[in-house]
């Protein structure tokens, strides 16, 4: 019977949130947008960001170059170190990195900003103006984190490359001119489109997370409800992110055969 | 102006409204009283379309809400002010932007305009020179001020205030009091006033009813009230309204006076 319950919770609240999703599609496309809000959710999740992703990338790329030169030399492959850092970056850490970023320091602050406006009635008074909460609140934290995920994705890629090469040419007796000419030799159109789109349906994933986290929680659930969901926003972006990546591995290289 | 038909609802399982029927009459000030949990926040929440009921027919001026689409519906909350319980002030906003909210979403006034009406409604709740003022700067009276300006925005004809006076001081709750009665005289609006305090209740009433187990007990102006005969009203007026005002002369009264005495 608890089984049955929890399956049924889930269910429906899988439903629920497939339902927001669809209804910011349609209010997306419906006038006016409201370019204000749109600018001030780009700040916030871009410019504010960027530091952090940055960073984040920067040392994921010095850890990914040790590790590769360390791994590769028994075979005698160290040259490669740069094609290494290069495809790991570009089609997956890239991407993943930022949206891990992000799925903790904007999916969760979307979910405290909402469900905080939801226990204190904030939405509801939306309503009651006439204002679509959907339109007014989801609309542009959606399109900011799917424009703006691809954007940091792209700093964090070159962040990513930078410390790569860094780490290599100043550790390892790898020639530094050898490393970029490798990396552009390796850095496909292809493989930067797959880089975008992935970061791009991550951003999607993080807002809509963070958005119906936000929006589900009840008006009675006060304080201790409004820290349920923010935690339980986190922790499902970074679920979700693994499993659209794991769809996208799937759908680009192995069904549709990328490079 | 608002009539409610017969409308049910229920949350898990757990009935809150059992068949409700109960009428707005235009220019009144209309108090629901009832217990906690009794379903009068649903009932709001009901009438100004934020829940669906389960079963019944909400009617605004001839015509059934829960038959409207978004934007018929819109058009109907355009006509409606609240007050909600905790103000439900944009705390991400200045008071002006607060009160101006709907004037931006709505109309295409300018900043001017929208500020001229802003100073006015200020002025209407007596609250002035607060408009830079975040929500959190202010008291729990002053937010309550804010929140009826932003009600009377957009001019409206009926404001719903859910628990007006609850959390307030009891010189607050009286300020609170003139102003709703203030208003009622002044605009001539319809008001709904979800309440159980009933020094406020009293205090506001051209009309009242009693909401108990999800159902309308009572109906009727205050002197009505009053004299009702129904134990259960009789019991919540006596525990709440002010002795002054009761009618110690009705039997079913005079039997919880002595049972409250013993």
């Amino acid at each position: 019977m608890l089984l049955k319950n929890r399956l049924h919770n889930t269910l429906s609240e899988i439903g629920q949130a497939w339902t927001l999703f669809f209804q910011t599609l349609v209010q997306i496309f419906r006038p006016p947008l409201q370019f204000d809000l749109l600018t001030k959710q780009l700040l916030l999740v871009g410019f504010n960001s960027l530091a952090v992703v940055l960073v984040s990338g920067f040392f994921t790329g010095m850890v990914l170059g040790i590790q590769g030169y360390i791994q590769l030399k028994p075979f005698a492959v160290e040259g490669s170190v740069a094609r290494f850092v290069c495809v790991s970056v570009v089609k997956e850490l890239g991407p993943m990195i930022t949206a891990f970023v992000l799925a903790g320091r904007i999916g969760a602050s979307i979910t405290a900003e909402l469900s905080t406006m939801k226990v204190t009635e904030q939405i509801d008074a939306l309503e009651v103006m006439g204002t679509n909460p959907v339109k007014y609140l989801v609309v542009p934290r959606f399109l900011a984190c799917a424009i703006m995920l691809p954007t940091l994705t792209i700093f964090s890629t070159f962040a990513g490359i930078a410390g790569g090469f860094i780490a290599v040419v100043s550790l390892f007796d790898v020639n530094g001119h050898f490393f970029l000419l490798e990396v552009q030799r390796n850095l496909f159109v292809a493989s930067v489109l797959v880089s975008l789109i992935k970061a791009t349906s991550f951003g999607m994933a993080i807002a809509a997370v963070g958005c119906y986290k936000g929006f589900s929680i009840s008006t009675a659930g006060g304080a201790e409800g409004v820290g349920t969901a923010t935690t339980g926003s986190a922790v499902i972006s970074l679920i979700a992110i693994l499993v659209l990546d794991f769809i996208l591995n799937h759908i680009l290289f192995n069904i549709l055969g990328w490079v | 102006m608002i009539l409610v038909k017969n409308i049910w609802k229920n949350f898990g399982g757990k009935s809150v409204l059992n068949g409700l029927s109960l009428e707005i009459p235009r220019g009144e000030t209309l108090v629901i009283m009832g217990r906690s949990g009794c379903g009068k926040s649903v009932l709001l929440k009901i009438i100004t379309g934020l829940l669906a009921a389960d079963a019944g027919e909400i009617w605004f001026d001839g015509t059934e809400i829960s038959q409207l689409n978004a934007k018929q519906l819109n058009a109907i909350r355009r006509k409606i002010g609240m007050l909600f319980q905790s103000a439900a002030l944009f705390d991400s906003m200045t008071v002006a932007e607060n009160i101006a909210f709907m004037l931006d979403q709505h109309t295409k006034l300018t900043h001017a305009e929208m500020r001229k009406i802003v100073d006015e409604k200020l002025s209407l709740v007596d609250l002035e020179g607060v408009q830079e003022l975040r929500p959190a700067e202010l008291s729990g009276g002053m937010r309550k001020r804010v929140g009826l300006a932003r009600a009377l925005a957009f001019n409206p004809e009926v404001i719903f205030y859910d628990e007006p006076t609850t959390g307030l001081d009891p010189v607050t709750c009286n300020e609170i009091n003139q102003l709703i009665r203030d208003l009622h005289e002044k605009l001539k609006v319809t008001s709904v006033v979800v309440t159980h305090d009933m020094h406020s209740a009293f205090s506001v009433a051209t009309r009242m009813a009693m909401i108990h187990e999800g159902k309308q007990i009572a109906y009727g102006n205050p002197d009505e009230i009053i004299n009702n005969d129904d134990p259960i009203l009789q019991q919540f007026i006596l525990f709440g309204a002010p002795d002054q005002i009761l009618n110690m002369a009705n039997p079913v009264l005079q039997e919880f006076i002595g049972k409250r005495d013993r």
